[in-house]
């Protein structure tokens, strides 16, 4: 387990570094996207050990239990970091509260559809079961290459955990649509 | 070439992962997470619990992750290979969680081992130290046979997933509230292709038929009530199986009605002197399937991957 730590202080121009460094870091399976434009990003912060040496520690949440870009993201973090003199790099893992695409910041979702992405919904906000869909989907995103409203779900599992697979009946293209979670 | 290295192969394994496209060093999938066990609750009985859910998950990925390459056309070639990973996520933090409540569950390994304690329950462990239902075990059959498998397995998981979300355990908890939205994906998947393949040509429906009366007896043992789970479900931490009994019957009878089916009048397959999956007591699948999934850790315990 991790020994206790206290912040730093007098870092904070540190602390503002370091955040802005992580935030350049991208998603290794959707390239167009920061960790922070995705949401995965949790948060920076810059805290000093028992002998006073400065430590980042970031935080990282899965999109999917089984994430297997969670080592990429970890590596690409502690090396974009050591690149900017920060020398002591841990990146932690947050379960708690689970990510969910509402947290794909604008900015992000504008790069999703210069991509050629179609980006997620609002995420469906449940009490009690959820129920059980045997039918297609009630509403289907619009094509993001021409925009026609006329598209079918071709399978709710794509190339990554996170997309599902659809298909425009307007300009007959296939395109990748980012789930609502 | 660079002058430090005499061979290309020197250096591959440093303390620097990032040559490769996911990474090869190992990493704690529970990394500055508060793994302290609940007031109240014994550390045994808290990772036996976790291995009683990692182990289902486990067994159940190895399966879908059979079919790889197999399926009948690409879509769904890849739907399987998608629940097959996230089950494998949800195995590996619970796991990695039964590790973190009594570090005395995971098997022994040589000093110096890099096998971190998750992968060590997963490769290391014998048949008997399993803890997962045998519907996850039991061979793969047709195409009919994982839809069938899979709406059993995950109607009872979601049902039970819904109601780990309040765990007193914040890991369970949080697996827990994850697990919901993945394996309500996984369920619709096997519905939808249950009813298809029920009100489809007559082959596909005698072979819904079969893996139906073939899997059925299996179903019981999901909600079958367990001492150590309802002692879990009474500090607050688990769920007993037995209050995921009408959920379950509920969503498997509102498939089989879409379906056109009736319920299949099939006792539950028997314990040995009382002791089922639960406890260790396994079919002779789940020797074959680990042998297969074992060999290559087994063969190297100082392997780095």
């Amino acid at each position: 387990m991790v020994t206790t730590r206290r912040p730093a202080t007098g870092g904070t121009a540190s602390a503002r570094r370091a955040v802005e460094v992580a935030g350049r870091v991208r998603d290794p399976e959707m390239p167009m996207l920061t960790l922070a434009d995705l949401g995965v990003l949790r948060g920076v912060e810059v805290v000093r050990d028992a002998e006073g040496g400065e430590v980042v520690i970031a935080s990282i949440t899965p999109t999917y239990t089984g994430c297997p870009a969670m080592a990429t993201m970890r590596d690409d973090l502690v090396h974009r970091l050591n690149d900017a003199g920060f020398a002591r790099v841990e990146v932690w893992v947050v379960l708690d509260p689970p990510w969910s695409s509402d947290w794909i910041s604008e900015r992000g979702r504008a790069a999703l559809r210069a991509a050629g992405l179609s980006a997620p919904g609002p995420a469906p906000r449940r009490t009690g079961p959820v129920p059980l869909t045997l039918g297609p989907p009630r509403s289907v995103p619009p094509c993001p290459r021409c925009g026609s409203a006329a598209t079918r779900l071709t399978s709710e599992f794509g190339a990554t955990a996170c997309k599902a697979l659809y298909r425009c009946t307007g300009c007959l293209e296939p395109f990748e649509h980012v789930k609502e979670i | 070439m660079n002058d430090d290295h005499g061979s290309i192969f020197d250096g591959l394994l440093g303390g620097d992962s990032s040559q490769w496209a996911f990474g090869t060093d190992f990493e704690d999938p529970l990394a500055g997470v508060d793994t302290t066990t609940p007031d109240g609750v014994d550390p045994a009985e808290l990772a036996a619990y976790c291995l009683m859910l990692g182990d289902d998950a486990l067994i159940m990925s190895q399966r879908l992750s059979e079919w790889c390459s197999r399926a009948p056309d690409l879509e769904e070639d890849i739907a399987l290979a998608n629940m097959a990973l996230d089950l494998l996520g949800q195995a590996r933090l619970l796991l990695a969680r039964a590790a973190a409540a009594d570090p005395r569950v995971v098997p022994g390994l040589p000093e110096g081992s890099p096998v971190p304690p998750e992968d060590a329950l997963a490769f290391f462990r014998d048949d008997r130290d399993f803890r997962n239902v045998r519907l996850a075990e039991v061979a793969n059959g047709d195409f009919a046979h994982v839809v069938v498998r899979l709406l059993m397995f995950s109607t009872a998981r979601l049902a039970l997933l819904e109601r780990l979300c309040v765990s007193r355990d914040h890991v369970l908890a949080a697996v827990a509230a994850k697990g919901v939205k993945e394996v309500a994906y996984h369920r619709d998947w096997a519905g939808r292709w249950f009813v298809t393949l029920a009100r489809g040509t007559e082959e596909s429906r005698r072979r819904l038929l079969a893996a139906l009366d073939a899997l059925w007896l299996l179903q019981a043992e999901l909600v079958a009530p367990h001492p150590l789970e309802h002692s879990l479900a009474l500090a607050g931490v688990g769920v007993d199986p037995a209050s995921l009994r009408d959920p379950v019957d509920a969503v498997l009878g509102q498939v089989l009605t879409a379906a056109g089916l009736d319920r299949p009048e099939r006792a539950p397959l028997a314990g040995v002197g009382g002791r089922t999956g639960r406890d260790g007591l396994h079919t002779e699948a789940l020797s074959l399937l680990l042998a297969e999934m074992q060999v290559v850790a087994r063969a190297h315990p100082m392997g780095r991957w």
